[in-house]
């Protein structure tokens, strides 16, 4: 376990700042909304990251990975964060990624992990079911018939769901509509028969979909683990892309705050600059404080997916809660600071604050992970 | 590190054998040794215990062999704390002599201040109470006005300190003192050590909300004090006193990861004084403010681990700057939420009705009051954190 970053993820870290201020500002993201792109991200750019390795970094070598470990991953997602760079990192290199590490066979993890390393495989976790996060409820059903499940149901906030080549999709293969028991994964394409796919466009300009599965017929060896035991890989799974969105949410409160700072700074009223009033000074002091806390909580979070698994749920759930107020706060009074300039469209702060409330629902908002982390502690 | 292993071994072994059992267990306030001339050991095992600790020099492990101390590395003046605890090991000697006054002598003093008041620190002899705030000079420290005139072979001392902490129980006190009232205000200012059994000083308790008096007003009139207690230059108080605030914070951050006796948390005050349903606390509120304050506290607990491992890797972060402000808001919050979670039985003040835990509860959160103002106010706090951190302009 360590709190600090050693030499090479710092590395890492003054590299993937370079390349996305260069190759993926905030502009980038502006352009992408402005156009109405069809996508939702530059696949150009992805290609890029690829080949930086980006989408590689928590794979094992075995499967053409560099084993950086989620600090590596941390460090590269929390500059994505920064800049806001729309890319299927998150949905595909970590979330799908783990997947397969955690579930797959290895036929399915030889085969399927390089495509993701390289760039040629996408994926999207088809999870939810209602407007928040109830990872147990689900009613989509996948019926066993001959050879093949038939897929039924509908997913609604699918993150990069209209755009990945393959779906994770969660389905109920046994037990009632609550239980965690009864679960499994099934691997689809997303062009298959029966499957509508409806981009949703999101106050973040990224990519999400509602898909419906009507008699979807998945053969019986694409799931991912055993048969109604998809929550033993669900689970895990979530708690690594709950903690990599932290350290995305990380980067996104860093700039708002910096950019904020640097305004108080800037900005002249009654002839002086408004940073020198309490008032503002104390509230940015706070704010600090509420991100030196934050940064113990990501840095260990992020070790605990390495080192101590055991750990993950309540740490997982940690940084969530926290990392979901903070980037609340931040982004909030980042606006009211800006003042008037604050609720243009023209300023960025604005893309930040949008991003932030997404990313506060996706895997659980605040009020999921303090009840999960009050029941891990017994009360 | 394999040095450090078999240093590791080295203490878990030597503790084993020295520590008394007795001073293994959980202690309360009345357990505590302070020293000084009126200091009395809570029992025979307590002086045992701090006699054996005192002879390594690990009541002081950081400080040099030369003056008495134990010459220890930061790791492994970690790894005798941390062995400590692991067995529940009690501190053998507290004390602001340990805390401030030895480091600023260390750091300042001349050899032969060294000489004089660091082994009697280290030996329990010598108790100091800290002289700083004034009845006008509050968070706005540096306009403080008690004043020492140079009167050629000494100092004449007129003024009073206010919030010496215990110092009708201490036997010196370090001061600071007007020198120049011409000057910037920080610029006139002395650091200077004083004999409290000296003619001209008397010490009167102050009543606190908690019902102690913890707290003291300190007078001087005409004291006469040598010239050689004055520590670091003349007019250069300030970056001693400033220096030593840093110690002050750490401390006071670092009060909340104590867990003596009698003294309950949050989470256990809940299995006894709520009422549950499904495994769950049945109020919602109450279950909410709890899990916030879990979270803080581990989110305090990992932050002060990664300030040792930067502080370690020779990193600096702005962590150690908000750790005063949040560790002491943090006691705060506990306090309030176990009144909260204990109702009307957390509010008991004396007498039978009560079990002494709660009373100590009720007690302990009037004191916690003190924690957000002593040692530069909270307000203080986030005026240096935008200051020192965030570079902000002065108003």
């Amino acid at each position: 376990m360590s709190l600090v970053l050693n030499e090479e993820q710092r590395l890492l870290q003054d590299t993937a700042k370079d390349f996305l201020n260069k190759y993926a500002p905030v502009t980038s993201l502006r352009k992408l909304r402005d156009e109405h792109d069809p996508i939702g991200y530059a696949p150009d750019l992805w290609v890029q990251m690829t080949e930086m390795g980006w989408a590689s970094v928590i794979l094992p070598e075995a499967y053409g990975g560099l084993e950086f470990g989620f600090l590596g991953l941390g460090v590269v997602i929390e500059e994505t964060g920064r800049t806001l760079a729309a890319s299927p990192l998150f949905a595909s290199a970590v979330v799908g990624a783990s997947a397969l590490l955690l579930g797959g066979s290895e036929k399915q993890k030889q085969l399927l992990l390089p495509q993701i390393a390289g760039g040629d495989l996408t994926l999207a976790l088809a999870l939810e079911e209602s407007h928040h996060h109830r990872p147990t409820h689900i009613a989509t059903s996948a019926r066993v018939q001959n050879d093949h499940f038939v897929l039924n149901g509908t997913k609604c906030f699918v993150l990069d769901g209209h755009s990945a080549d393959k779906l994770i999709v969660v389905a109920r293969t046994s037990g009632t509509e609550s239980d965690s028991a009864g679960l499994t994964l099934l691997l689809v394409d997303r062009t298959s028969k029966g499957i509508t796919c409806q981009r949703t466009v999101m106050a973040d300009s990224r990519n999400a979909a509602d898909i419906i599965f009507e008699d979807v017929m998945v053969p019986a060896g694409d799931i991912l683990g055993a048969i109604d035991e998809g929550w033993s890989i669900l689970e895990p799974v979530l708690d690594r892309g709950r903690v990599a969105i932290a350290a995305e949410m990380m980067g996104c409160a860093l700039e708002t705050f910096e950019r904020t700072v640097a305004y108080l700074k800037d900005r002249e009223q009654f002839g002086v600059r408004i940073g020198s009033f309490q008032a503002l000074q104390h509230r940015a002091a706070h704010m600090q404080s509420e991100l030196e806390l934050c940064r113990s909580i990501l840095l260990q979070a992020l070790s605990t997916v390495d080192d101590a698994p055991d750990q993950l749920p309540l740490l997982a759930s940690l940084a969530k809660a926290r990392l979901n107020a903070l980037v609340k706060l931040i982004t909030n009074e980042a606006v009211q600071m800006h003042g008037g300039i604050g609720v243009t469209d023209d300023l960025e702060i604005g893309f930040f604050l949008k991003r932030a409330r997404v990313a506060m629902q996706i895997f659980g908002d605040t009020g999921f992970h303090k009840d999960r982390y009050a029941t891990l502690c017994g009360y | 590190m394999e040095d450090l292993d078999q240093f590791s071994l080295d203490v878990r072994n030597w503790l084993e054998a020295n520590c008394p059992v007795s001073q293994r267990q959980p202690m309360g306030p009345e357990d505590q040794y302070w020293g000084g001339r009126r200091g009395e050991f809570p029992s025979e095992d307590a002086k045992v215990w701090f006699e054996r600790m005192r002879d390594k020099g690990w009541t002081v492990p950081e400080w040099p062999t030369q003056y008495g101390g134990g010459g220890l590395t930061p790791q492994q003046s970690k790894v005798l704390k941390d062995e400590m605890k692991r067995i529940s090991a009690r501190t053998p000697i507290y004390g602001l002599g340990i805390w401030m006054l030895g480091p600023a002598v260390l750091e300042y003093g001349t050899e032969e201040q060294k000489l004089q008041h660091i082994l009697p620190i280290i030996n329990g002899e010598t108790r100091w109470a800290q002289g700083y705030s004034e009845p006008g000079a509050g968070s706005d420290l540096a306009s403080l006005q008690c004043k020492a005139e140079d009167m050629g072979d000494h100092f004449l001392v007129n003024g009073t300190k206010i919030w010496t902490t215990a110092a009708d129980r201490c036997d010196w006190i370090f001061c600071l003192v007007r020198t120049d009232p011409n000057v910037k205000k920080q610029e006139g200012i002395s650091f200077l050590l004083m004999d409290m059994d000296d003619p001209g000083v008397t010490t009167t308790p102050i009543a606190l909300i908690s019902g102690e008096s913890e707290f003291c007003q300190t007078f001087f009139d005409n004291v006469k004090v040598p010239k050689e207690n004055l520590i670091g230059e003349l007019n250069k108080g300030w970056s001693v006193a400033k220096a030593l605030l840093v110690h002050e914070r750490k401390l006071m951050a670092e009060i909340g990861s104590d867990s003596p006796r009698h003294i309950l948390q949050p989470n256990m005050a809940a299995r006894e004084y709520l009422e549950f349903e499904g495994g769950k606390i049945a109020d919602a509120r109450l279950r909410d403010d709890l899990v916030e304050y879990d979270m803080l506290m581990q989110a305090v607990a990992l932050t002060h681990f990664r300030t040792f491992e930067e502080k370690s890797s020779g990193l600096r972060s702005a962590a150690p700057m908000v750790m005063k402000y949040v560790g002491t808001e943090a006691e705060k919050t506990k306090s309030e939420l176990l009144l909260a979670i204990m109702g009307s039985r957390g509010v008991g003040w004396e007498g039978n009705s009560f079990t002494p835990q709660e009373i100590d509860t009720t007690r302990l959160w009037a004191t916690s009051k003190v924690m957000t103002i002593a040692g530069g106010s909270s307000e203080i706090q986030l005026n240096l954190i935008a200051q020192k951190v965030l570079e902000l302009p002065q108003s």
